[in-house]
C-alpha cells in the first residue's frame, strides 16, 4: 500500500501534477489525485516524511532530471514537476516542523536586485530550488540590498540568490555582498548570483560565492556550498 | 489533395487585379507584335495552322520564323490546359496534387550543378597559443553519378523536401549523350520515393526514360495515373525565342501526356527588362507561348507555368538571386499562374554566396520567406544550391531543410478558433492567480504534439567559433548512413534487361 502511494507520487511528479485539478503530460489524469493529495494520503497512512521526501518527491525530481538530460523533458516539464514537488512539500511542512526538521536542504532568500523588475529567471530558479528540496523565501523584484540582508538574518538563511537582467542593475548585487560583510554575516550566508549580464568573473569581482549560468547550475552550486559546510 | 508542402492559406498579393490584367494584356500584345522568333519549323507550322501569322527569316546560320501569335491561340491553350496536375511518386504518400484554387507550396531541389562541395572537418593548431580548433575544409569536385545518387538519397531523408529535381550534373567518363538521361533518371528513381523532375538532354532518350518509368509504375496506364517523372523544358531562350531542339522535346513530351514544366529564365537587365513591369510582360509572354505549343501539341496535356525570372548583377551580368527584384518577379509570376488557373513552378533559396555561411543564410532566408508567400505550387532551386546554381552542398541542403521547415511553420494557418476562447481565459486567469505567473505548464501539451517549433538544431557550443557547418556535416553523415529505399530487385532486373545504356554499377543488386 505504502509503496504504491510512493510510486504514484513519483509518477505524478513526472506528470507535473500539483493536485487533482491539474492535467498531466499524458491524457486522462484530471480528477485523479495529484502530488498534494497523495502526500496527504501517505501521511494519513503513517508513512514517515523522510520516505515521502526521499523515495517519492526527490526520486521523482531525479527522474525528471534524467529525462531532461536525455532530451526527453524540457524546461516546462522541469518547472511543472518542481511545482508538484512544492505542492507536496507544502502539505508536509507542518509535519516537518513538528519533527524538528528545517524544511529540506536549506533556506534560500531569492530576490531580483534594486531597480530591476525582471523576474523570469529568478522565478525559474526559485521553483527549481523548491523542487530540489530547498526552502525558498522569494522576496520578489526591485528589492534593496539592506532588505535582502535583513531578511536573510531574520529567516536564518543559508544562501542568498540574486538576479539581475540589466548591466545597470547588476552592480547593485555588490551592495548585498558589502552589506553582508558589514554585518559580519558573510561567513554564515553565502551569495549566488545569476542573470544574463553576470558571469563567473563578475561574481568573483564583487565577492559573491557562486555564479549559476542557469537554474540547474544554481541548484548544483547551492548544494555544493551547503555541503562544503560554508553555512552555519 | 497533396499531404506534403504547406498550405499558405492567404497568399500575398503584390499585384492588384488591374495590374495582373495589365501584365496579361501587355504579354498578349507582345506575342502578337513583335511576336516570337521560332527556330523550329514543325512548331511554326503548328502555330500557323492555329491562326498565327508567320514570316520566314534568317538568324545567323539558322532558319527562323517570326510568329505573331493572336490572342485566340493563347485563350484556347489556357482553356484546355488542365487546372489539376499531379506529380506522381514511387511512394503514393509523396504524391503532389496541384489544383487551380490550391494554395499548397512544395519545395524541391534544382539546377544541374557542375560541382559538388565536399566538406571535411580538420583540426588546426593556432600559431599564437598552440590551441587546437576544428574547422570545415571545403573542396569543389566535379559532379558525377555517385554524387547524384547521394543527393537523391539525401533528399529522401530530408522531411521538408517535397520533390527531387536532378541537381547534380553527371560528368563521368562513361557517360555519353546516348546514355546520360537513362542513367540520371535511374539514379534518381532508385534513391528516392519522392516525385522526380528533370530535363532531358537528348530526345532519343525520351522513349527509354518513359519505358523505365512504366516498368516502375507497372505499365503505361499506371504511369499516366501516377506520373513518377515530370519533365522540364527550357523551350524559350529570352527574349521571346523558341529553341529548335527544345521545342521538339516539348512537343514530344506533351504528346506523351506526362506533366511538363514550361521553364523560361529571363535575366532582368540583360535578356529581359530589369524593371518589374517589363520583366513581367516578357516572362509571362514567354510562358504563355510555351503553354500554347504544349496545348497545340496535345490539348489537355498536363502543363505547369514555370517562370524563373532572375536579375543580372550589374558588375558582371551573372544571375543574381538574393535581391528584392528577384522576389518581386517571382511573386508576380505566382499571381499570374493563379490568374490563368495553371499550376506554378517558382524559385527560391539560391545563394549567390560560394560557400555555406552568413551570406548564404541571409540570401536564402530572404527568398525563402518572401517568394512562398504568394503560394506557388512548386518552389525549386531549394536545398543546397550555392554560387548561383553552380555548386551543390549536401551540408547546405541539410541546413536548408530546417530553414524550409521554419518557412512551412511560418505560413501554416492560424489556429485562433472560437471554441478555445473559454480555455484561454481560464488558463490566463489561473496563471494570474499563481505566485510566479508562468505559463510553462501549459506549453507541455503543445510541445508533446510537436506544435512548438524546435530551436536551431545546428547550434554549436563554442563561444568563439561558429560550429553550425560542422554540426550540419555530422548530421549529413548520419543521414547518409540510412539504408536507401532501392527499387525492388525484380523491377531493377527488368529495367537492366530492357533499358539499354544503363551502367551496371548503378544496379544495387549486382554489388
Amino acid at each position: 500500500m505504502g509503496d504504491k502511494i510512493i510510486e504514484r507520487i513519483v509518477e505524478n511528479v513526472l506528470q507535473g501534477r500539483r493536485n487533482k485539478d491539474d492535467e498531466g503530460i499524458e491524457e486522462d489524469y484530471i480528477g485523479e489525485p495529484g502530488v498534494a493529495e497523495l502526500v496527504q494520503e501517505a501521511l494519513d497512512n503513517g508513512i514517515d516524511t523522510n520516505t515521502i521526501l526521499l523515495e517519492g518527491l526527490s526520486k521523482g525530481m531525479e527522474q525528471v532530471g534524467e529525462k531532461y538530460e536525455t532530451g526527453e523533458y524540457f524546461i516546462p516539464d522541469m518547472l511543472t514537476a518542481a511545482e508538484a514537488v512544492e505542492a507536496g512539500m507544502t502539505v508536509m511542512e507542518p509535519h516537518l516542523a513538528s519533527e524538528g526538521g528545517s524544511g529540506g536542504k536549506g533556506k534560500v532568500i531569492m530576490a531580483t536586485v534594486e531597480k530591476d523588475l525582471h523576474d523570469i529567471g529568478k522565478n525559474l530558479v526559485s521553483i527549481m530550488l523548491k523542487g530540489a528540496g530547498f526552502n525558498v523565501v522569494d522576496m520578489g523584484i526591485d528589492v534593496p540590498a539592506a532588505r535582502i540582508v535583513e531578511a536573510a538574518e531574520e529567516e536564518n538563511a543559508d544562501l542568498i540568490g540574486l538576479s539581475a537582467l540589466l548591466n545597470t542593475t547588476m552592480t547593485n548585487m555588490e551592495d548585498v555582498v558589502k552589506e553582508l560583510d558589514k554585518k559580519g554575516l558573510h561567513d554564515k550566508v553565502k551569495v549566488i548570483i545569476g542573470g544574463a549580464p553576470t558571469s563567473d568573473d563578475f561574481a568573483a569581482e564583487i565577492g559573491a560565492d557562486g555564479y549559476g549560468k542557469d537554474a540547474f547550475a544554481a541548484i548544483r552550486i547551492a548544494e555544493n556550498l551547503i555541503q562544503a559546510g560554508g553555512t552555519k | 489533395m497533396s499531404q506534403r508542402g504547406v498550405d499558405v492559406t492567404k497568399p500575398y498579393e503584390r499585384l492588384n487585379r488591374e495590374q495582373i490584367e495589365l501584365v496579361h494584356r501587355t504579354s498578349l500584345d507582345l506575342l502578337e507584335n513583335p511576336g516570337i522568333l521560332c527556330y523550329n519549323q514543325e512548331c511554326v507550322t503548328m502555330l500557323e495552322k492555329a491562326g498565327a501569322k508567320v514570316k520566314a527569316t534568317r538568324e545567323g546560320e539558322h532558319d527562323a520564323w517570326w510568329v505573331s501569335i493572336p490572342e485566340k491561340i493563347i485563350k484556347q491553350a489556357l482553356d484546355t490546359a488542365p487546372s489539376k496536375v499531379v506529380l506522381g511518386a514511387r511512394d503514393p504518400e509523396n504524391k503532389i496534387v496541384m489544383e487551380a484554387e490550391g494554395t499548397r507550396v512544395h519545395f524541391g531541389t534544382g539546377s544541374e550543378t557542375n560541382y559538388w562541395l565536399e566538406i571535411e572537418a580538420e583540426t588546426f593548431v593556432s600559431k599564437i597559443d598552440g590551441r587546437e580548433e576544428v574547422f570545415p575544409v571545403m573542396k569543389k569536385n566535379r559532379g558525377n553519378l555517385e554524387y547524384l545518387c547521394r543527393s537523391a538519397h539525401l533528399s529522401e531523408q530530408l522531411e521538408n523536401l517535397d520533390f527531387f529535381l536532378r541537381n547534380v550534373n553527371v560528368q563521368d567518363s562513361d557517360i555519353t549523350g546516348e546514355n546520360k538521361d537513362v542513367n540520371m533518371f535511374f539514379a534518381a528513381l532508385n534513391h528516392t520515393t519522392k516525385p522526380i523532375v528533370s530535363g532531358i538532354s537528348s530526345l532519343d532518350q525520351l522513349e527509354k526514360v518513359i519505358d523505365m518509368a512504366e516498368l516502375i509504375a507497372g505499365g503505361k496506364e499506371e504511369l499516366l495515373k501516377n506520373p513518377l517523372i515530370t519533365f522540364i523544358t527550357s523551350v524559350i531562350k529570352s527574349p521571346l525565342q523558341v529553341v529548335d531542339e527544345t521545342a521538339e522535346k516539348l512537343m514530344a513530351i506533351s504528346r506523351k501526356n506526362l506533366p511538363v514544366i514550361i521553364s523560361t529564365s529571363p535575366q532582368g537587365g540583360s535578356t529581359a527588362p530589369i524593371e518589374e513591369f517589363g520583366m513581367m510582360a516578357q516572362v509571362n509572354a514567354e510562358v504563355l507561348a510555351g503553354i500554347a505549343i504544349n496545348q497545340l501539341s496535345n490539348p489537355g496535356a498536363p502543363v505547369i507555368y514555370g517562370a524563373v525570372p532572375v536579375r543580372a548583377r550589374m558588375d558582371d551580368l551573372h544571375d543574381m538571386y538574393g535581391v528584392p527584384e528577384f522576389c518581386h518577379y517571382n511573386i508576380d509570376c505566382a499571381q499570374m499562374a493563379r490568374y490563368y488557373q495553371v499550376p506554378c513552378y517558382s524559385t527560391a533559396g539560391v545563394a549567390d554566396a560560394k560557400i555555406p555561411g552568413v551570406q548564404a543564410a541571409v540570401e536564402k532566408m530572404f527568398t525563402y520567406t518572401s517568394v512562398p508567400s504568394s503560394a506557388p505550387d512548386l518552389v525549386h532551386y531549394a536545398f543546397g544550391l550555392l554560387d548561383k546554381t553552380q555548386t551543390f552542398s549536401p551540408e547546405q541542403a541539410v541546413l536548408e531543410n530546417h530553414q524550409i521547415g521554419m518557412v512551412k511553420a511560418l505560413y501554416a494557418g492560424s489556429k485562433i478558433e472560437p471554441q478555445d476562447a473559454d480555455r484561454i481565459k481560464s488558463m490566463i486567469g489561473e496563471v494570474m492567480a499563481s505566485p510566479y505567473k508562468l505559463y510553462a505548464r501549459y506549453a507541455r501539451k503543445m510541445l508533446r504534439r510537436g506544435e512548438i517549433f524546435p530551436g536551431f538544431p545546428f547550434e554549436g557550443d563554442s563561444e568563439d567559433q561558429d560550429h553550425t557547418l560542422l554540426v550540419a556535416h555530422e548530421k549529413m553523415k548520419e543521414l547518409e548512413q540510412v539504408e536507401p529505399k532501392y527499387l525492388p530487385e525484380d523491377v531493377c532486373k527488368s529495367i537492366f534487361e530492357k533499358i539499354p545504356g544503363l551502367l551496371p554499377r548503378l544496379n544495387p543488386y549486382s554489388k
